[in-house]
């Protein structure tokens, strides 16, 4: 494959859905075309930095597919658009950067209770508020768990390189409709505008909706499968359904009592939690006689991995797990790490947001370093070394 | 919706065989509905769904999206594919809706705080962009469902619960708004005004591009009770007297400023490309068909 003459497509005009082949593209670029790879026809997006390049590839590419894309006033209404379009049977998606992932956070909350298949990638970048518009950031990590108001579950992947961009967005079109479930895409700015090798494949599956099998009459649109996910009738399928984001009944109807509430809320986390071994994806490099582990994601795991190599040129065993998945998060995954190594090591681009989650999860049994920074550049290999050193310190 | 219901409202005594012409397109389990008696809501829903029975439209070719507020429960009383959404949201929603499915006839329902205070900006762009839908705002002058605060149409010295010394902001005329912004058709009419109002919202479902209504209700509960408007037929023979039908007016001209005449009728009905007819003009260009 490494011989493979390099496809330019950027410019070209092709109905092809599937653009297989390799390419140099960036991160962004990644999300737009595994997006349209996985059968999204309709994209409603803001402008914002560093996000751009995943809109203005999907306002080129998405007229030559029988898409749509729309410029929305902002993302407030491009979420809502997303809804909308979701409902109107097709595949949708936005991409944002922390800004207007603060403003998708009321229709995300919709996304949820109405059970919307959708996928929203967020560019991160450095915030609070406008903050380092053009440079790095993983501060938003704990938003995309917890950004929209009431207690919900959240399907989010964090890809680290542009391959992956491409790999896991087809992934979170699939996800979304598997669970009928707003995915979430936390990437970054470097990963984002960063340019590599990106294949992609021959033939790239089109996940399917999940629609009902029974007839419209007396049928219940928020009745569960067996795998607590209801099918979805779409907007002009026939069944007439109505569909609220105030808590709800198996008929869709508004339910003003506290069962009702507590019974729905139950499901919609549950119908994620129960299955999510079905994509708790993470990767391990050199963990296998590791006595110190730093856990990172994003473009922070790349940089980890070479601070995990000085300490093995040191002598030091050290090794790196990287999420994939970020929520639900792996108790598990860190819960069995934990009872192995001597020392853990987060390393992220923000004050500690994934550092507590691991520190909850592995309960305080092992000694833990976080290697922070607020945003606007990425680590060096030297302090995740560091921070390897500090760990290893504390523990003799 | 109370939480404690102090006294439930008596169910309507339902003849055997006999049936409403509109039962089929209303979700009779659903009813009676959580509207106050007097409100001009129920006169809205009717005259649509009348306009959708006279123009023999397909039940599953329609599809209402509302927003949040008392208009905002218009969704869930119809028996079509009906969407009850955040707030403020309802245009976008219908925008990503529509486009989605072209065949589809979208209609928003929807009040005048949920459009036009906090769904504002979603309202100037559809409009701007001629996305095909079909806004129905009913206009009460006041956000009935939370309790009677001040909104973007509250008349200058309107008493509401946030405004209890008078309204001293300026108010929005819909029907100007909605013009300037580039509606190609625009019309306001009052709930008294039953059967033109059907009438024109059969003119809108059949009208390509946006298309704005006004429907101006009273909400004797609220704004009617602290403005000392009396009941509804009080509010209706005011409307009787002050409503005057004027077709093609200057939208500017339309302000509604109590105790004034103020103008109803169609303002606005034109023709201009749509959205997506603009945008399958460039796919074609694009292929060079």
């Amino acid at each position: 494959m490494a011989n493979k003459p390099v496809t330019r497509t950027a410019s070209r005009v092709t109905k092809k859905r599937v653009l297989s082949g390799v390419h140099f593209m960036n991160g962004d670029e990644a999300i737009a075309e595994g997006a349209i790879a996985a059968g999204c026809t309709f994209f409603a997006a803001y402008p914002i930095t560093p996000q751009s390049e995943i809109a203005e590839r999907m306002a080129r590419r998405l007229p030559q597919v029988d898409g749509v894309f729309i410029q929305m006033e902002d993302e407030l209404g491009a979420m809502a658009a997303v809804i909308g379009a979701a409902w109107g049977g097709v595949k949708a998606m936005t991409a944002t950067s922390g800004p207007g992932f603060s403003l998708m956070m009321e229709n995300l909350g919709l996304a949820v209770m109405t059970e919307t298949p959708c996928v929203i990638a967020n560019v991160q970048r450095g915030a609070p508020s406008t903050g380092l518009p053009t440079l790095v950031g993983q501060g938003d990590m704990m938003q995309a768990r917890w950004g929209s108001h009431g207690h919900y579950e959240i399907i989010a992947l964090s890809p680290a390189s542009p391959q992956e961009a491409f790999d896991l967005t087809v992934k979170a079109f699939a996800l979304s409709e598997r669970f009928r479930s707003p995915v979430l895409l936390m990437t970054d700015e470097v990963v984002g505008h960063m340019y590599e090798r990106v294949e992609i494949p021959e033939e790239v599956p089109v996940a399917p909706r999940r629609k009902p099998k029974a007839p419209p009459d007396g049928f219940l649109p928020f009745k569960p499968e067996e795998d607590l996910v209801p099918p979805m009738a779409c907007a002009g399928d026939g069944y007439r359904i109505h569909v609220t984001g105030l808590t709800h009944d198996e008929r869709g109807y508004p339910a003003m009592d506290a069962e009702a509430h507590d019974k729905l809320v139950r499901r919609l986390c549950e119908k994620i939690t129960r299955f999510r071994d079905e994509f708790t994806w993470y990767e391990e490099v050199m963990t296998e006689d590791a006595e110190v582990l730093v856990i990172s994601y994003g473009i922070s795991a790349r940089v980890s991995l070479g601070g995990v190599e000085l300490a093995r040129a040191k002598g030091i065993k050290a090794g790196l797990l990287r999420l994939i998945t970020i929520w639900p998060f792996p108790d598990e995954v860190i819960r069995k790490f934990a009872d192995r190594v001597g020392g853990l090591v987060v390393v992220e681009i923000n004050l500690g947001q994934i550092y507590r989650e691991v520190e909850r999860a592995s309960g305080g049994r092992v000694p833990m370093r976080g290697v922070f920074h607020a945003g606007g550049r990425i680590h060096t290999p030297e302090e995740v070394l560091a921070g390897i050193e500090e760990v290893l310190e504390c523990r003799s | 919706m109370p939480i404690v219901k102090h006294k439930p409202k008596p169910k309507p005594e339902v003849l055997p065989g006999v049936r409403h012409p509109l039962e089929k397109y209303l979700r009779t389990d659903r009813l009676p509905h959580i509207w106050c008696s007097g409100c001009g809501l129920g006169i809205a829903l009717s005259s649509f769904l009348y306009a959708l029975e006279e123009l023999e439209i397909d039940p599953d070719s329609v599809a209402v999206v509302s927003g949040i507020g008392c208009a905002g429960r218009f969704a869930g009383y119809v028996r079509l594919d009906s969407y009850h959404t955040t707030h403020g949201r309802a245009i976008p929603f219908a925008t990503g809706l529509k486009l989605a499915k072209p065949d589809l006839k979208v209609v928003v329902f929807s009040g005048d705080g949920d459009l036009f205070a906090i769904g504002g900006n979603h309202f100037i762009h559809a409009a701007r962009r001629n996305v095909d839908i079909t806004v129905l705002c009913v206009n009460n002058f006041n956000y009935g469902m939370t309790g009677g605060q001040v909104g973007p149409t509250t008349p200058i010295e309107g008493r509401t619960t946030t405004t209890p010394y008078g309204n001293f902001e300026h108010p929005f005329n819909l029907v100007y708004l909605a013009a300037s912004a580039g509606a190609t058709y625009v019309a306001r009419w009052t709930t008294l005004h039953a059967r033109r109002l059907k009438e024109s919202i059969k003119e809108a479902l059949q009208h390509p591009g946006f298309n704005f209504i006004e429907i101006i209700s009273p909400c004797p509960t609220n704004f009617g009770r602290r403005n000392k408007l009396g009941d509804a037929l009080d509010e209706m023979r005011y409307y009787a007297e002050k409503a005057m039908i004027r077709h093609g007016a200057d939208p500017a001209a339309a302000e509604v400023v109590p105790g004034k005449e103020f103008i109803v009728g169609k303002f606005v009905d034109t023709r201009k490309p749509t959205y997506l007819e603009l945008y399958r003009k460039k796919v074609e260009e694009l292929f060079g068909r």
